[in-house]
C-alpha cells in the first residue's frame, strides 16, 4: 500500500491547483529545447498536450496510429463539452460541476482531481473559442448551452452533433502550426508497442511503422501516453476499429499500475446490434435525451407482436407506453446517468417488454418534442444524428421512434496516475481516457471531452514541466543502448511469435469469441460464478490463441492482421486483468453492477466500509497473479451518499 | 445477395497494380460495404492469401479515413455518406462492384486501396489555424458572433478531409478542402486577423503539392460526404483577391 503516492497537494481543495503552479518547478525557456518529449496519441488530449508543450518550447515528437493527426477517435464525440461558466444563470459553479461530477462517478474518484478538472473547465472553452471552433450560438452572438445526464443544470457547450470533431481539430489546428513551425516531429501510421526504461525511468519507446513494418526506436527524457480506451477489447464497442488497449497494456507490464480496470462504461443510446458480421457499434449522442423520451410496451404481447413484426410502435397508444426512467426518475427523468439508463434498459428487455428483432431494444422517441417544438427545431437540434441512423437502419426517426440499446462505450478504468498525472513508472505521464483519474465508476457524459483537454492544454504542461526541471543537464538519449536493444528483441519475438503459429483460425475469431466472454460476464451485469468462469475461458482462449492463430504474411510491409493479432494478444491478457477486479469489487458502484450488491428497487449498492478505494494492479509475470494496491478515496469537501436520481 | 467484385490490388507504392476479381455470397443488405469487405478479407485469410488493404477508422462517418472510389463515383452510390456509412441495400443482387483507390497524383497509393493524403495536412499545417497559444485568451462570450456567420463557419468545418472532393476532380483540384477551411476561419472575427496571409499561404502549398486548378465543375459538391459547399470556393477566391489587392 505504501508504493502509492497520489501526491495531492496541502491546503484547502479550490487553492489546490492554484498552489501547486505557484510552487512547481519551471524550466528556463533556453533550456527547454535540451529536453526531449515523446507523445502516443493525437486525440484531445494528446494533441492539445503536444501543442502545447512544443508552444513552451520543449522538443516534441509525436506519434499516431492514423494517416493524420486529425483522425483521433476523440472526433467522434457528438453530443458536448461541459463547463461551468453559468452562462444560462442556472446556478451552476465550479463546486457544481465538481460535486455532479462525483456523484456520477458514484464516489469513486479522487477529489482533487475532479475539482482541478471542474476549475479548468472555463478555460477549455476560452481556449477553443480563441481557435475558432464554431459553438452553438444563440441569435444574440453569444455561446448556447444544452443539458446532459447527470445534471440540473445546461452546461454543456456543443457545434452541433459535432463537438469532439471540432474540438479535435482545434488541437489539430494547433498542433498543425507547430508542426509547420518545425516544432514538432509528426509520425504517422505508428504503433506503439513497447516503453523503454532506463534507470526506472520512461525514456523512449519502441513503435512499428504499420507502412514498411519497420521497428523504430524513440528517446526522450519523458513519454506521453494518450492512447484512449480498451473498450474494443469487447470486440463490439463504439470505438474506431484501431483503438486498442496495448500501448497501456505494454506500460502495465513495464510497471505502470493499472487501476479499475473492471470500470467500463455502457452508453444506453447506441445503435442495436443487427448480424453476427457486425464490426462496430454506432452511438447516438445522449444529447438525444434532452428531447426523446425512452419507452417500451407496457403489455408483454404488445412487445411480442413487435419482436414478431405484426405490429409497429406508432400503433401503441400513448396510455399502453411505458416511459420507464420517467417513472422510476421523475427528478431527472430521461436525463438519468448512463449506467443508470443503461442498467434500466436492460431490465425492461430482460423482463420480454424489449423490441425490434431481437427484442434487445428500446424505443426513444421524438413525437411529442416535435409536436411542442415543430420538426424544424428538432432537425437543427439533431439534423446529423436523424440522417446517421437513417443511413444505418433505413427507418426515418421523424417518423417512427429509434430503436437504442447499450453498447460498450467508454472506460473509466487505465493506467493509474497520481495528482501530476504521472504512472507509478517516473517519467511516463498518462492522459485522457488512458487514465483512470477522474470519472470514478462512471463518466457523465460531455465529460470526456471536457477531462481530454483539461490534461492536454492545462495540466499536462505544467505537471510534466515540474518533472523535466531537474533534467535539463541530462543529453539527449541515444537509441543504441542494451534498454532499447531488448525492448525491440522483445517486440521482434512477439511478432515472430506470432507469425509462426500458422494455425486455423482468424485473429477476428479469438477476438469475437472474446468480446462475448466479456459481454456475458464482465459486462452491464456480474456474479461471483460469472466472473469465475470468465477467468477461466479467457485463459483457455488465450492458450488456443497462441496455438491455433492464423496471421499470413511477413513483418515487412503493411499487415493489417498482424496489427490486429499483436492488439487482440494483449486485450486477452487484459480481459483477465478486468474480470479479477469486477470479482474483487464486492459491490456494485457505477458502471460496474454486482448482481449480489443491489437495493431492494434494484439500484446499484455500495459498499464504502471495504471499498472506497482505487484498485491499482501491478503486474508480477505472466501466469502469476497481479498484486493489488488500494489507494483509499478521501471525501473531505462532499458527503458522501446514495446517488438518488428519483429526487433533486 | 450475391456480388461481384472488381478490386484494384497493387502490393506496395512502387509496384504495378491491377484488378483481380473476386466472388462474395450472402451478403446481407443491412451490412455496410466495408463489412462486406470484412467478410472478403476473412475468407481470404482463410484461404491463406493477402487480404485487402483499405484506410478506415471510426466508421461512424466522421474520421474522415475510409475512402474507395466505388462503381466510379467517391464513396459509392449514395449521397452524402462516407463508404463507412454506405449500406449494401444500396446495391443489386448479382451486382458486378468496382472498387479502386482515390486517383490522384498528390495522393499516392500505398497499398491496394490505401493512399497517403499527408497532402492535406501539409495544407493545413502551412496556414489552417488560428496562431494563438495556450492560455492567456479573452473569455468566450467576449467575441460575440453573429449566429448566421457561426452557422456558415460550421457549415464550413464540418469538413472531414478524406479527400473525395479531391478524388472526383478531373484535375485533381483541392478548391474545396482548402476553401473549407479559409471560409471557416474567415467568417469568424477570431480567424479575421490572419485571414490575408492565411489564403495566400494556403493556395500557395496546394499549388506546390501538384492539386490542379478548378474549373467549375462542381463534381467535389456533388460528391462530398459532408455536403460542403461550393460558395466556400467563391469565398475563397475573393479572400485571395483581397488578400493580393491590399
Amino acid at each position: 500500500m505504501t508504493k502509492l503516492d497520489s501526491k495531492i497537494p496541502a491546503g484547502p481543495l479550490a487553492e489546490k491547483w492554484t498552489n501547486y503552479k505557484a510552487h512547481q518547478n519551471l524550466v528556463n525557456p533556453a533550456n527547454k529545447r535540451k529536453v526531449d518529449i515523446i507523445v502516443i496519441g493525437t486525440g484531445l488530449a494528446g494533441g492539445a498536450a503536444a501543442a502545447s508543450l512544443s508552444e513552451m518550447g520543449f522538443n516534441v515528437n509525436v506519434f499516431c496510429i492514423q494517416d493524420s493527426p486529425r483522425r483521433a477517435h476523440s472526433i467522434a464525440a457528438q453530443g458536448g463539452i461541459n463547463a461551468a461558466k453559468n452562462y444560462p444563470n442556472d446556478g451552476d459553479s465550479i463546486y457544481r460541476l465538481f460535486y455532479d461530477t462525483i456523484k456520477g462517478g458514484d464516489y469513486r474518484a479522487r477529489e482533487a482531481n475532479v475539482y482541478r478538472l471542474a476549475e479548468v473547465s472555463n478555460n477549455i472553452i476560452d481556449q477553443c473559442v480563441a481557435q475558432g471552433v464554431p459553438f452553438a450560438r444563440e441569435y444574440g452572438g453569444l455561446l448556447d448551452n444544452r443539458s446532459f445526464g447527470g445534471a440540473l443544470v445546461s452546461r454543456t457547450f456543443y457545434a452541433r452533433g459535432q463537438t469532439g470533431q471540432q474540438l479535435l481539430l482545434g488541437a489539430y489546428s494547433a498542433l498543425s502550426k507547430q508542426i509547420g513551425k518545425g516544432a514538432v516531429k509528426m509520425y504517422t501510421r505508428r504503433e506503439m508497442l513497447d516503453v523503454v526504461k532506463i534507470d526506472g525511468r520512461a525514456r523512449g519507446v519502441i513503435v512499428r511503422n504499420l507502412v514498411t513494418g519497420k521497428l523504430e526506436r524513440h528517446a526522450a527524457h519523458a513519454v506521453l501516453l494518450a492512447t484512449g480506451g480498451y473498450g474494443n477489447l469487447f470486440f463490439l464497442s463504439t470505438n474506431a476499429m484501431t483503438s486498442n488497449g496495448s500501448a497501456a497494456w505494454r506500460a502495465y507490464k513495464r510497471g505502470a499500475f493499472f487501476a479499475n480496470p473492471s470500470f467500463v462504461q455502457i452508453h444506453p443510446t447506441c445503435i442495436p446490434v443487427h448480424g453476427d458480421y457486425q464490426s462496430k457499434l454506432t452511438l447516438m449522442s445522449e444529447s438525444l435525451r434532452n428531447d426523446g423520451r425512452i419507452w417500451v410496451p407496457k403489455k408483454k404481447e404488445d412487445a411480442v407482436k413487435i419482436q414478431k413484426g405484426q405490429m409497429k410502435p406508432t400503433d401503441i397508444p400513448e396510455e399502453e407506453r411505458d416511459y420507464y426512467l420517467e417513472r422510476r426518475y421523475p427528478a431527472f427523468g430521461n436525463l438519468v446517468p448512463r449506467d443508470v439508463a443503461s442498467r434500466a434498459a436492460k431490465e425492461r428487455c430482460d423482463a420480454g417488454f424489449g423490441v425490434g428483432s431481437t427484442g434487445l431494444a428500446v424505443y426513444l422517441d421524438f413525437k411529442s418534442s416535435i409536436e411542442r417544438l415543430g420538426k424544424k427545431v428538432i432537425e437543427a437540434r439533431y439534423g446529423n444524428l436523424f440522417q446517421m441512423y437513417e443511413k444505418i437502419v433505413d427507418a426515418n426517426p421523424y417518423e417512427t421512434p429509434m430503436m437504442i440499446y447499450p453498447a460498450i462505450h467508454y472506460t473509466m478504468g487505465g493506467t493509474w496516475v497520481d495528482y501530476e498525472l504521472q504512472s507509478t513508472i517516473p517519467g511516463l505521464f498518462v492522459g485522457g481516457e488512458a487514465n483512470f483519474s477522474d470519472h470514478g465508476a462512471n463518466r457523465l457524459g460531455a465529460s470526456a471531452l471536457m477531462q481530454g483537454l483539461s490534461d492536454g492544454y492545462f495540466v499536462l504542461p505544467y505537471t510534466m514541466q515540474n518533472y523535466l526541471a531537474d533534467q535539463i543537464t541530462v543529453p539527449h538519449f541515444k537509441t543504441d543502448s542494451s534498454e532499447f536493444d531488448a525492448a525491440e528483441k522483445d517486440v521482434q519475438e512477439r511478432i515472430n511469435k506470432l507469425l509462426a503459429v500458422k494455425g486455423g483460425h482468424t485473429v477476428d475469431s479469438f477476438h469475437r469469441r472474446l468480446g462475448l466472454i466479456m459481454w456475458d460476464n464482465v459486462g452491464m451485469a456480474r456474479n461471483q460464478a460469472g466472473l469465475e468462469k470468465a477467468i477461466t475461458e479467457i485463459k483457455a482462449l488465450r492458450k488456443e490463441f497462441w496455438q491455433d492463430v492464423k496471421v499470413p504474411g511477413t513483418n515487412d510491409g503493411l499487415n493489417v492482421e498482424l496489427e490486429k493479432a499483436l492488439r487482440v494478444a494483449d486485450f486477452l491478457e487484459l480481459g483477465e486483468l478486468m474480470a479479477y477486479d469486477a470479482l474483487n469489487r464486492k459491490e456494485s458502484s457505477g458502471g460496474h453492477f454486482r448482481e449480489e450488491y443491489q437495493t431492494p428497487e434494484g439500484e446499484a449498492m455500495r459498499n464504502d466500509n471495504e471499498f472506497m478505494y482505487a484498485a491499482a494492479w501491478e503486474y508480477k509475470g505472466d501466469d502469476q497473479k497481479p498484486e493489488l494496491h488500494k489507494e483509499p478515496l478521501i471525501y473531505e469537501n462532499i458527503e458522501v451518499k446514495q446517488r438518488n436520481y428519483k429526487t433533486a | 445477395m450475391d456480388l461481384k467484385l472488381k478490386i484494384w490490388r497493387q502490393p506496395s507504392a512502387h509496384a504495378d497494380g491491377k484488378f483481380v476479381d473476386y466472388q462474395v455470397t450472402k451478403i446481407s443488405k443491412d451490412a455496410s460495404f466495408l463489412e462486406m469487405l470484412d467478410i472478403l478479407n476473412e475468407e481470404l485469410v482463410n484461404k491463406g492469401e493477402d487480404p485487402v488493404a483499405f484506410d478506415h477508422d471510426c466508421r461512424e462517418g466522421i474520421c474522415g479515413m475510409c475512402s474507395l472510389f466505388i462503381n466510379g463515383r467517391p464513396h459509392g452510390p449514395d449521397n452524402a455518406v462516407t463508404t463507412c456509412q454506405l449500406h449494401m441495400r444500396k446495391f443489386k443482387d448479382g451486382e458486378t462492384v468496382t472498387i479502386e483507390p482515390w486517383r490522384a497524383k498528390p495522393f499516392p497509393v500505398l497499398k491496394d486501396l490505401m493512399v497517403d493524403r499527408s497532402a492535406f495536412d501539409e495544407i493545413i499545417q502551412a496556414g489552417g489555424f488560428v496562431s494563438i497559444a495556450t492560455g492567456g485568451v479573452p473569455d468566450a462570450n467576449s467575441i460575440p458572433i453573429r449566429k448566421q456567420n457561426a452557422d456558415l463557419a460550421m457549415d464550413a468545418a464540418a469538413c472531414i478531409g478524406c479527400g473525395a472532393c479531391v478524388a472526383a476532380c478531373k484535375n485533381a483540384s483541392a478548391m474545396l478542402f482548402v476553401s473549407a477551411k479559409v471560409s471557416q476561419l474567415a467568417l469568424l472575427p477570431q480567424g479575421k486577423v490572419e485571414a490575408k496571409e492565411r489564403v495566400q499561404k494556403m493556395v500557395a502549398k496546394m499549388d506546390e503539392l501538384g492539386f490542379g486548378n478548378c474549373t467549375n465543375t462542381y463534381a467535389c459538391e456533388a460528391e462530398c460526404p459532408k455536403e460542403i459547399s461550393v460558395t466556400n470556393i467563391a469565398r475563397m477566391n475573393r479572400e485571395f483577391l483581397v488578400a493580393k489587392l491590399s
